[in-house]
């Protein structure tokens, strides 16, 4: 280590640049708002002195002091563009010093926000496509500097990406439709989204406006008054021949299924309504939508994990789901992207592999979690029970036949994680990483190991005495778990994996070739 | 199983012992000093709510550190780092230098006194987008910051 230290230049901390000094302004003015409550708290917590000057200083000291805490950040703050990094040292009492190579940096952004353009000021911030967005930020430097910033990363990665020899695909062919669906199949679709959101809506809605409404919803003394107006009586209900009751609650199901068929329906046909999936030279492109259309386009290189997901009952007929996970870039609110919503597994394979994403092989046998897993899971949650009946017995003074009905939790959660543990298996070969998982959204995430950037083991308290361990692939805009695993297989797993991935440098895999 | 695994490992700096129990030590202060205040005000028996609680403090300010650091450890390979931490909740965690987005090197105003860092790497993952190493020397820290970013760049090259 002390040799690379030696030949390494190592950064003083004195060179580098400063923020541009107007910035602070800039800042300090954009920030007033979040100062809103100490200055609401320090006029009201003085009014009461009678003496009208107080309040002024108070809310004063208050300005002065944001103003103070931001004149020393940015006496503290430093950035220097070095020869193979940009470096950002920060911090007033904790020191933060940041290295972001150019070859990471995905994109400069420079935003002027109105203040900010008054004074001809800019604010850069370098992307690099990292999981939580808490990139590197320059706020704020001159326009000219920013423009500055630009070229400098510009000309360093251009060298790179020639160095690299990728060329953008010229793909003269112009789009070919990958996967569409019809009004019948939009329509069956919509049967399976059997949904009853809408009592939830109405019935938030009518607590939110009831004042609206002429008559009261919730008095039901009135309902039956009205009822009995019409002529009908809780008496006469309750003479109705148990034949005609048994009918009037069928009639009352029916609506009900109808309703929420319905409801999936409409909803379903409202967002799927002619959906098209193509593949074009950038990348998936996708239009679906009635009343709002959307137009997606999602570059293929993009895609870190394929979700292959069906549910117990649209299984029988062979319906699954395909989801793209995604490095989430311009359109944070989808990292998920649908490529196909209700399509039949010889639909999907095809459009996976696009993506370069294969399917497993028919005859692969998948490894199985081990029970002893799941069963000490179970072991802990009956100590937590425990506590909770005794807390329930002694703080609430509830009878133990009372509080013991707690005890119920116990099988179901037993049968839920029995159904979990068989529904579990994963399974890994040369290239790509298979877990299943889930009885009621059944789920099979395949990650292409190259797309990985972090392995690690985890082992709980217990887990460890049984030497069972989990294995947490991070995933680009996704999760993506393998556990009850015995920590052998787990050890083995992650160095066949990483050997995989340490191979390919990360700006390599997400461009497009 | 980890009494395998630790002999590879590169421990921290012993001096991270020393900035964790002076950390823990001070951010703890706040609840001894409350239980001092009730001890004072004779709100309870003497003694019976205060001896307990400084002896939690003790446990946890001076006794906690030296465990947690002999289960700490990081290996720096040729093409990835590794930080192996904890016991009763174990993890493992290897980030190869191709999957680096970005470096920090973090210095509190306790570690400056001792000379440390922490080194956190960024990767683009959602679980583990930041993986931390402390109690490294600064001098350590920078270097391994090089040799990841020169890693970087001998990759894309």
């Amino acid at each position: 280590m002390n040799d690379i230290a030696t030949d390494a230049e190592l950064p003083q901390a004195d060179e580098g640049q400063r923020l541009h000094v107007l910035g602070l302004l800039v800042g300090f003015v954009t920030g007033i708002p979040q100062l809103i409550f100490p200055i609401v708290a320090a006029v009201f917590g003085t009014r009461g002195t009678g003496e009208p000057m107080i309040s002024v200083i108070a809310v004063t000291a208050i300005l002065f002091f944001s103003l103070f805490f931001r004149w020393l950040s940015w006496m503290r703050f430093r950035y220097h563009i070095g020869e193979h990094d940009v470096r950002i040292e920060s911090g007033i009492l904790s020191r933060t010093a940041r290295s972001i190579p150019y070859e990471r940096i995905q994109d400069v952004s420079i935003e002027q926000k109105p203040l900010a353009r008054i004074f001809s000021l800019g604010e850069v911030k370098f992307e690099t496509g990292g999981g939580d967005g808490d990139d590197a930020k320059l706020s704020f430097v001159s326009v000219d500097e920013a423009g500055r910033l630009r070229e400098v990363v510009k000309a360093h990665k251009s060298g790179v990406v020639l160095a690299a020899g990728t060329e953008e695909p010229v793909d003269g062919a112009d789009a070919h439709p990958v996967f569409a669906m019809d009004g019948k199949r939009v329509f069956i679709f919509g049967l399976y989204s059997f949904s009853l959101v809408i009592f939830a809506v109405l019935g938030g809605l009518a607590q939110q406006f009831d004042f609206l409404l002429p008559f009261e919803i919730w008095d039901f003394r009135n309902w039956i008054g009205i009822a009995e107006d019409r002529g009908v009586s809780v008496d006469n209900l309750n003479g109705i021949s148990l034949s005609a009751r048994i009918i009037l609650a069928l009639i009352a199901l029916a609506s009900l299924i109808f309703i929420g068929l319905a409801t999936g329906v409409i909803r379903t046909v409202l967002r799927e309504y002619g959906f098209r999936l193509e593949r074009t030279a950038k990348g998936f492109r996708r239009r679906r939508g009635l009343l709002t259309l959307t137009d997606v386009v999602m570059p293929t290189h993009r895609v870190q994990a394929a979700v292959v997901q069906t549910g117990p009952i649209r299984k029988r007929r062979g319906w699954h789901s395909l989801k793209f996970v995604s490095l989430a870039q311009d359109s944070k609110e989808e990292s998920n992207f649908v490529a196909a919503p209700f399509a039949t597994l010889d639909e999907i394979w095809p459009i996976a592999d696009a993506a370069m994403v294969q399917a497993p092989d028919a005859d692969v046998r998948f490894r199985k979690g081990k029970l002893a897993w799941w069963l000490i899971r179970f072991a802990a949650l009956l100590p937590i029970l425990a506590i909770g009946i005794a807390a329930l017995m002694v703080f609430a003074c509830a009878p133990f036949q009372q509080a013991g009905l707690m005890l119920l939790v116990a099988p179901i959660l037993a049968f839920l994680w029995w159904l979990e543990w068989r529904k579990y298996a994963d399974h890994i070969d040369a290239a790509q990483i298979y877990v299943r998982e889930g009885w009621w959204r059944q789920k099979l995430i395949i990650a292409p190991q190259v797309k990985v950037q972090t392995v690690e083991i985890t082992q709980g308290p217990i887990a460890r005495r049984q030497g069972l361990a989990s294995l947490n692939f991070g995933i680009a805009g996704g999760t993506l778990e393998m556990i009850a695993l015995p920590l052998a297989t787990a050890h083995a797993i992650r160095d066949a994996v990483m050997e995989r991935v340490a191979a390919i440098d990360y700006s390599a895999i997400n461009r497009s070739r | 199983m980890t009494e395998e695994t630790v002999p590879e490992l590169t421990p921290l700096n012993p001096a991270w012992v020393t900035t964790t129990r002076i950390a823990s030590a001070l951010g703890m202060l706040p609840f001894v000093i409350g239980a001092g205040v009730l001890e004072f005000a004779q709100v309870m028996p003497s003694g019976s709510f205060f001896v307990p609680v400084l002896v939690l403090y003790g446990f946890v300010a001076f006794v906690v550190p030296a465990r947690k650091y002999r289960h700490w450890g990081y290996d720096m390979g040729s093409d990835r780092l590794r930080v192996v931490r904890g016991y009763m909740f174990y993890s493992d965690t290897v980030v190869p230098f191709g999957r680096i987005q970005h470096i920090d090197v973090d210095q509190g105003p306790i570690d400056r006194r001792y000379g440390l860092a922490t080194l956190t790497v960024h990767t683009a993952g959602n679980h583990n987008s930041t993986v931390a190493l402390p109690g490294l020397l600064h001098a350590d820290a920078l270097a391994i910051r090089e040799a990841i970013r020169a890693a970087i760049r001998q990759d894309v090259l």
